[in-house]
């Protein structure tokens, strides 16, 4: 993957305002890669937690927006729990997830979603993917 | 003894068997869960970023109105417990999130209620060996899974019901009933949570890889202390049926299995639910 780098990306606002909603300090992450180790679903992800900080240190704005792995995240904070430096890979993907809601762009459709499904499964499902995946 | 008890939207609906079984155990074993006169569904998720505190309300809310009714709540759901320990710890010890929280809700909630679970209970307040004197039917030789996941045990600062990455509570209780613990790599890994809506291959294979972690080290039952988790991997298991490294073990509620050793009506257990009956397993071993 071709990464171009300058002034632009590094400061950009974009990764301002992930470390100012996820809390987190980009630059606290060594790239160690614990949390990917950890996680269970990176190996669905186009990017694993370790790269999508990465990506954000280098100031890749797109190459994150475009993955699919924000919308993975199952919050299950092993990354977190595993860091040696204590960041929370599981913040900053939420971070991503409220930016992109908060645009009011929904990542579910509720008319799309299978009816057999909002019958039967428990509530708390229903109500944590609405929060997970709808503004 | 009472105990006020916060039962959470699925426990009140699809997962009612989770919620009978408790409160007949607890008769059982000589006290009350007294459901709160008022709540409302905690929102089943800790929002994760700290400039999120709408979602801190409605998690407030319920603690502020169990906080009228005594100094201590308990529930049954990992997600729930997850959501309101972690959002009473927020208000407990953020000045300036606690006053913009009781100002939306109308409330002075200042955070001293004691949030614990089910399992702590039994453990802290009634004990183990006082639950192991009532076993009337124990369930001797059942090789059995205790199934953590996320929610009951991370992060640790803020949950502390046992070691985050070594957990014995809930091995503790299955002793007690009888059983056999099987402990196996994948009892703290997540089952795949609310990416069963729109994304069930995922789940498909976090709650496969439970549940041949589990079979692999022997257990012939799968217990869980999260509704969402009880779906996942009953879910999955009907979705590899007769596919390769497919299960089909048993998964149910700690306290339905707790209710069967306290020699509880089965009717009242909601086993019938369940989708692979544990009963027959007991059968076979002559329980
Ligand atoms: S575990 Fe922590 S330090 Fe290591 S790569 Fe992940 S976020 Fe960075
Ligand atoms: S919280 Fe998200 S990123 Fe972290 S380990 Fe879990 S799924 Fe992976």
């Amino acid at each position: 993957m071709l990464i171009k780098l300058g002034k632009e990306n590094l400061q950009s606002e974009f990764v301002k305002l992930v470390e100012r909603i996820s809390g987190e300090e980009l630059a606290n992450c060594y790239q160690c890669g614990n949390c990917t180790g950890g996680c269970p679903v990176s190996f669905a992800m186009d990017f694993g937690p370790r790269e999508i900080i990465r990506l954000l240190q280098l100031g890749q704005e797109d190459a994150v927006k475009n993955s699919n792995s924000m919308w993975l995240c199952v919050g299950c904070l092993q990354c977190y729990c595993r860091c040696p430096k204590g960041v929370s890979a599981a913040k900053i993907l939420e971070a991503l997830r409220q930016i992109t809601l908060r645009k009011g762009d929904d990542h579910a459709q509720i008319k799309e979603i299978a009816f057999p499904f909002m019958k039967n499964a428990p509530q708390q499902a229903i109500v944590c993917g609405f929060r997970k995946f709808v503004s | 003894m009472k105990i006020s008890y916060y039962p959470g939207c699925t426990l009140n609906t699809v997962a009612k068997g989770f919620d009978t079984s408790a409160r007949q155990s607890a008769v059982l074993l000589g006290f009350e869960l007294k459901e709160l006169v008022q709540w409302n569904c905690c929102g089943a998720a800790f929002p994760l970023t700290p400039d999120n505190v709408m979602g801190l309300t409605a998690p407030a809310k319920v603690l502020s109105n169990a906080r009228k009714e005594g100094d201590t709540v308990t529930t049954l759901c990992s997600v729930c417990y997850n959501v309101l320990k972690r959002t009473n710890k927020v208000v407990r010890d953020d000045k300036e999130k606690r006053g913009v929280i009781n100002n939306f809700i109308e409330e002075e909630y200042d955070g001293s209620l004691n949030v614990i679970h089910f399992l702590e209970v039994l453990r802290d307040k009634i004990g183990f060996d006082k639950v192991k004197a009532a076993v009337k039917r124990p369930l001797k030789g059942v090789k059995a899974g205790a199934y953590y996941g996320c929610m009951l045990l991370r992060p640790f600062e803020d949950m502390g019901i046992d070691n985050a990455e070594a957990p014995t509570i809930f091995e503790d209780l299955l002793k007690t009933l009888g059983c056999e613990p099987v402990e196996f790599p994948n009892k703290i890994e997540c089952c795949g949570t609310h990416l069963a809506m729109g994304n069930e291959d995922v789940v498909t294979k976090l709650s496969g890889n439970v549940l041949s972690s589990a079979k692999n080290k022997g257990a012939e039952i799968i217990v869980t202390s999260c509704p969402l988790c009880q779906y996942n991997l009953e879910k999955s298991q009907k979705r590899m049926e007769g596919s390769v490294g497919g299960t089909q073990m048993p998964s149910l509620y700690f306290t339905q299995l707790l209710g069967l050793a306290l020699g509880q009506d089965e009717g009242s257990l909601g086993l019938e639910k369940n989708l692979f009956d544990v009963r027959p397993v007991l059968k076979g071993k002559g329980i």
